[in-house]
């Protein structure tokens, strides 16, 4: 059946079958992969996106059901070229790993702060609790939320570890090996 | 996991749900949150031929804390249940179980109404419910009746919600000393055991208990033999109180499972059930 969606502040329409979950029809059919499907039982939270603003599993919905709703995804969050600043204190205080759980850790740690905007250590551990990450022990993910925190309430969410280094490669003429992707400061560490 | 196929149809109203379940009877299912069924289907344990979304039926998830009882709508979520401070007040046993159950976008997604027709023999409100003595009010083609959660949670994931049936709102009475504490399953958070307790006191001591118990067996029971021996105790009396509890699962074939035996929930529920009467009576 067709189905109309925003994602991300764009319209979207699709033909989806009734069974297609929301995690699915971002993925396959949008092409949305930063939304990642860990368990698929509604236990670890990593399909995590904003429903009409909320953090809800999008493995446990069906696409049909967010029809005329607005969805946001880990992209529609932010990007490599201008992060959240959520995003930029997982990055700058170490708060993943693997990365696998990472974007709907994100997408739910925005969701809480948009509730509690200064979490106690605890209302962050409380409010990530749909959220399983199996590499960190949680520590540097409470760390980052908490930093987030305060560079959001005090205005300082746009700190200068962007422009230190560059996620993206130039689109056009790739660089030689090695650079690029890996920040200048770091390759001059490890020659 | 992908569940089987079916159809799908929103209903805007009650009586156009009420339409298409006449429509499909047995091969249709009420979806409202999702978070009860939508695992099961795709785990292929359900698989109705037709869903009929009744998230968008208007006016159905309102709390209703001022009334006299109070009244909750079948589509109130558990984040608005856990994020209401006069449900706090009135009826924290529920507003115990909804900021415990599951976890924050379950409970932004899950409904009570779903969650309580859906039966699970580890699910949290059939305790607080029955611990509150709640009313359940079901639409039917031919107009409305009303059960008590005794009589509507009958067993392992079965209600007397009938198939042709809508469960529109509960209803009960204040009962500003409840509590509900349960033991988690650590992965789902299902109570492994769960019981909840609503007191009257009198004078320093229990006037009159309710106390049910979820998790142990096929389906949550109202503990009588607990809530005879808590009359007339102090509340002040903690080693009074235990003993009250003991035996609250008595002559119920407890459930066995990976996690936990059944003695082991057996034990667990006299421990449970002095911790919900030990903070009812602290509130």
């Amino acid at each position: 059946m067709q189905i109309d969606l925003t994602v991300n502040g764009k319209r979207a329409s699709l033909d989806v079958e009734p069974r297609l979950l929301l995690a699915h029809a971002l993925r396959d059919s949008l092409n949305l992969t930063g939304t990642h499907i860990g368990c698929d039982t509604s236990s670890c939270g990593a399909c995590t996106v904003l429903l009409d603003g909320v953090s809800v599993k999008s493995c446990t919905v069906f696409a049909v059901q967010a029809a005329g709703q607005e969805v946001t995804t880990i992209e529609g969050i932010g990007n490599a070229d201008s992060l959240h600043a959520m995003q930029e204190a997982f990055w700058s205080s170490h708060g993943l790993q693997c990365g696998y759980c990472t974007t709907g850790m994100i997408v739910s740690a925005v969701d809480l702060l948009r509730r509690n905007p200064d979490p106690s250590d605890d209302e962050i551990r409380s409010g990530l609790e749909g959220n399983l990450c199996r590499c960190t022990g949680y520590e540097n993910i409470v760390k980052s939320v908490r930093a987030a925190a305060k560079a959001m309430r005090d205005g300082t969410d746009r700190h200068s570890v962007r422009e230190l280094m560059p996620l993206h490669p130039p689109a056009v003429d790739p660089p030689p090996s090695g650079e690029g992707i890996i920040p200048k400061q770091f390759q001059e560490a490890n020659a | 996991m992908i569940p089987a196929a079916f159809e799908y149809k929103r209903a805007n109203s009650v009586d156009e749900a009420l339409r298409l379940l006449g429509e499909h009877g047995e091969d249709a299912k009420l979806l409202a949150g999702g978070h009860s069924l939508i695992p099961m289907m795709k785990l292929r344990l359900a698989a109705p031929a037709m869903l009929i979304d009744i998230a968008g039926i208007p006016n159905l998830d309102q709390i209703d804390a001022a009334s006299d009882p109070l009244t909750i709508g079948a589509l109130t979520k558990h984040a608005k249940l856990a994020a209401s401070d006069e449900l706090q007040k009135k009826a924290p046993a529920l507003w115990d179980a909804a900021n415990d159950l599951g976890d924050p976008q379950v409970r932004n997604r899950g409904t009570i109404g779903g969650a309580s027709a859906h039966g699970d023999p580890s699910a949290d409100y059939p305790a607080v419910l029955q611990a509150l003595d709640a009313t359940f009010t079901l639409a039917g083609k031919n107009g409305t009746r009303e059960l008590k959660a005794a009589e509507f949670f009958r067993g392992m994931f079965e209600t007397a919600l009938g198939a042709n049936e809508l469960l529109t709102k509960i209803s009960f009475a204040a009962a500003p000393k409840s509590a509900y504490v349960k033991f988690h399953h650590p992965a789902s958070h299902y109570a492994v055991v769960g019981v909840a307790v609503a007191l009257t006191i009198d004078g320093g001591a229990i006037e009159s208990a309710r106390v049910a118990i979820t998790g142990v067996g096929d389906v949550a029971f109202r503990a009588a033999g607990v809530e005879a021996a808590l009359k007339g105790v102090k509340t002040n009396d903690a080693d009074g109180l235990a003993a009250a509890c003991a035996g609250a699962a008595s002559g119920v074939q407890a459930r066995s499972d990976t996690f936990a035996s059944a003695s082991y929930r057996t034990a667990m529920a006299d421990v449970f059930a002095a911790r919900a009467v030990a903070q009812a009576a602290a509130r």
